[in-house]
């Protein structure tokens, strides 16, 4: 043992621990100043309140808007699961040619520049004539979702076991009764992960909705024309903790059931029942 | 799985070579990931073939006239503004993602060699950031770094300054902390999956030839985890240099980005054809720029030995 592995031990998990502080640090501080009985973010604290959640609940515009994301972030997040689950499958389980480019395909949204992605679906749109709205907003949002959908089902299809089917086929159920019985149980938390994932991502999509929103704002488009007014501040703050807590809660719950596929196909096999 | 059933039902009714090619991985294979495919091939692949066209294109007014041009780019190229705008965007987007990946990189080599049976829960937790609103956590940095942000009253707090100091917000520097931290956590994964992947015996091996903790890190985990390294770079990189929120909430006028540029094109400016040649050259611009990194670091790695 050197010197020099020494130190490096020691100070590696005082580092990680940094750098996680430096990633929660900034975000933290908006559920912070939305208790803040100040118009302004500054240190230290005017004192407690609750009065800008109280803001919040009857300011018809937000709740509107907030209505529109919910919306668009079930259908994107709906459709995006379903063409991932053709995907996935496709990939998990099937060797044909056109496999990788056409997967790199679908993946691509992950690596380009959101603008681009944004510009070019509303010249599109454009072209077709298709007037801006929250239908528009929705489909550029699959786009974005399938890439994460994709990841997330295709880590719950991965080593799933061939030979459950066959032997439900080989005992005469049908095809769709295979699938119903023991394809779906397997897969399904895995299904739902890619749900709470994509709605997530669309509910918090900024980018794409701002190109190809007409009339109808998003929630993130909201909260945009509200930051031109400083004095708006702390109730977009207060929103945004909102917001912040809804995909915590949504992401921890998609966590836990991806590594429940991937305990299922891996370990138990066929669940219980 | 609709495909799936409607292509067993077609199997019942087809005959001989027919059956057996709807049988066949290839037919099953392609009907599913079709779909998907398809999606992306209409809303992704056409569209940025229709921007290229419109980049060749001029516009008078709401009418686009179709006689091929190079005007755009000539304009993208020459004008400087747009130099400036390219040029600090490329920049920014370098310097985000190297030091994006340095900073990460430590932390991807304690949870892989490390992390013991905590590596899924330290994972999860420097994911979480990164599914929160993009716009929030940018947001945030306004609020730390403002004239009346955290970070100047906490120093007037201490006694370090007497009055509030614009310098924080509103530059370029500003940008690069926003989007450094914005895109930490998405930085950690690929470094951390090549680390994985790392053959532990040849470390064994390489202290038992009498090579110390460093050498064997040069010589063996950093090549090893170099793929890993160019992808955070790369994954960082090629988004950064399109962002348009970024710029737009901390950047001011000095921080200005070439996708603010471009989002005037389609807005007030109202020239598509200019606005689709700035988002080709950016393309081109960042993919050189991402190969002669990437040639660069594999020449670094080769040299480190």
């Amino acid at each position: 043992m050197s010197r020099v592995r020494i130190a490096l031990i020691g100070w590696l998990p005082a580092y990680a621990v940094l750098y996680v502080l430096f990633l929660y640090g900034p975000v933290l501080l908006l559920p912070l100043f939305s208790l803040n009985d100040a118009a302004t973010p500054t240190l230290p604290l005017a004192g407690w309140t609750f009065k800008w959640y109280a803001q919040l609940a009857g300011n018809r515009e937000m709740i509107n808007a907030a209505w529109n994301s919910l919306q668009v972030g079930a259908a994107a997040a709906l459709l995006s699961t379903i063409l991932g689950i053709c995907g996935a499958r496709a990939i998990t389980r099937y060797q044909f040619v056109g496999k990788r480019p056409m997967s790199a395909l679908i993946m691509a949204p992950l690596v380009l520049p959101e603008i681009i992605v944004a510009i070019s679906l509303l010249l599109v749109m454009l072209a077709l004539g298709l007037s801006l709205s929250l239908v528009t907003v929705t489909l550029g949002h699959v786009l974005i979702c399938l890439p994460y959908s994709m990841v997330v089902l295709i880590s719950g299809f991965e080593g799933f076991d061939r030979s459950l089917e066959e032997a439900s086929t080989d005992l005469g159920e049908t095809a769709p009764g295979t699938f119903r019985r023991v394809t779906l149980p397997l897969v399904a938390p895995a299904i739902s992960a890619s749900l709470l994932v994509s709605f997530t991502i669309s509910f918090d999509e900024f980018i794409v909705a701002f190109f190809l929103s007409g009339s109808d704002p998003t929630l993130p488009i909201y909260i945009w024309g509200q930051l031109r007014f400083a004095s708006r501040l702390p109730s977009v703050l207060a929103l945004g903790t909102i917001m912040l807590i809804g995909s915590f809660v949504l992401i921890t719950i998609a966590e836990l059931l991806r590594r429940r596929a991937v305990r299922r196909t891996r370990i138990e096999g066929i669940p219980h029942g | 799985m609709t495909v799936a059933a409607s292509s067993a039902h077609a199997v019942q009714q087809g005959t001989g070579k027919r059956r057996r090619f709807l049988r066949s991985e290839l037919a099953r294979g392609l009907g599913l990931i079709s779909p998907g495919f398809l999606y992306a091939f209409l809303l992704l692949l056409l569209p940025i073939v229709l921007v290229i066209a419109h980049s060749f294109w001029t516009q008078d007014y709401l009418t686009i006239d179709r006689t091929f041009t190079l005007q755009n780019y000539r304009q993208a190229l020459t004008e400087p503004i747009y130099q400036d705008l390219m040029l600090r965007s490329l920049v920014i987007s370098l310097v985000v993602s190297i030091t994006t990946m340095l900073l990460a990189y430590p932390v991807a080599y304690y949870i892989s060699f490390h992390g013991g049976r905590n590596k899924n829960l330290w994972l999860f937790v420097i994911m979480v950031p990164f599914w929160t609103s993009y716009l929030l956590r940018v947001m945030a940095w306004k609020v730390v770094l403002g004239y009346q942000g955290v970070l100047n009253s906490g120093l007037m707090g201490l006694g370090l300054i007497d009055e509030p100091s614009n310098a924080f917000l509103y530059n370029s520097p500003a940008v690069v902390i926003a989007l450094t931290h914005a895109w930490a956590a998405f930085a950690i994964l690929p470094i951390y999956v090549s680390l994985e992947k790392v053959d532990r015996t040849l470390l064994e091996a390489a202290r038992d030839l009498g090579d110390g903790p460093l050498r064997a890190f040069l010589r063996i985990t950093l090549p090893l985890s170099m793929p890993g390294v160019i992808a955070a770079i790369l994954i960082v990189m090629i988004p950064t240099v399109g962002d348009y929120v970024t710029p737009r909430l901390v950047g001011g006028t000095e921080g200005v980005m070439i996708a603010n540029a471009i989002q005037a094109q389609f807005g007030r400016a109202s020239n598509w054809p200019l606005g689709a040649a700035l988002s080709v050259t950016t393309m081109v611009a960042v993919t050189a720029m991402a190969g002669l990194t990437v040639l660069s670091l594999r020449w670094l790695a080769r040299s480190a030995r």
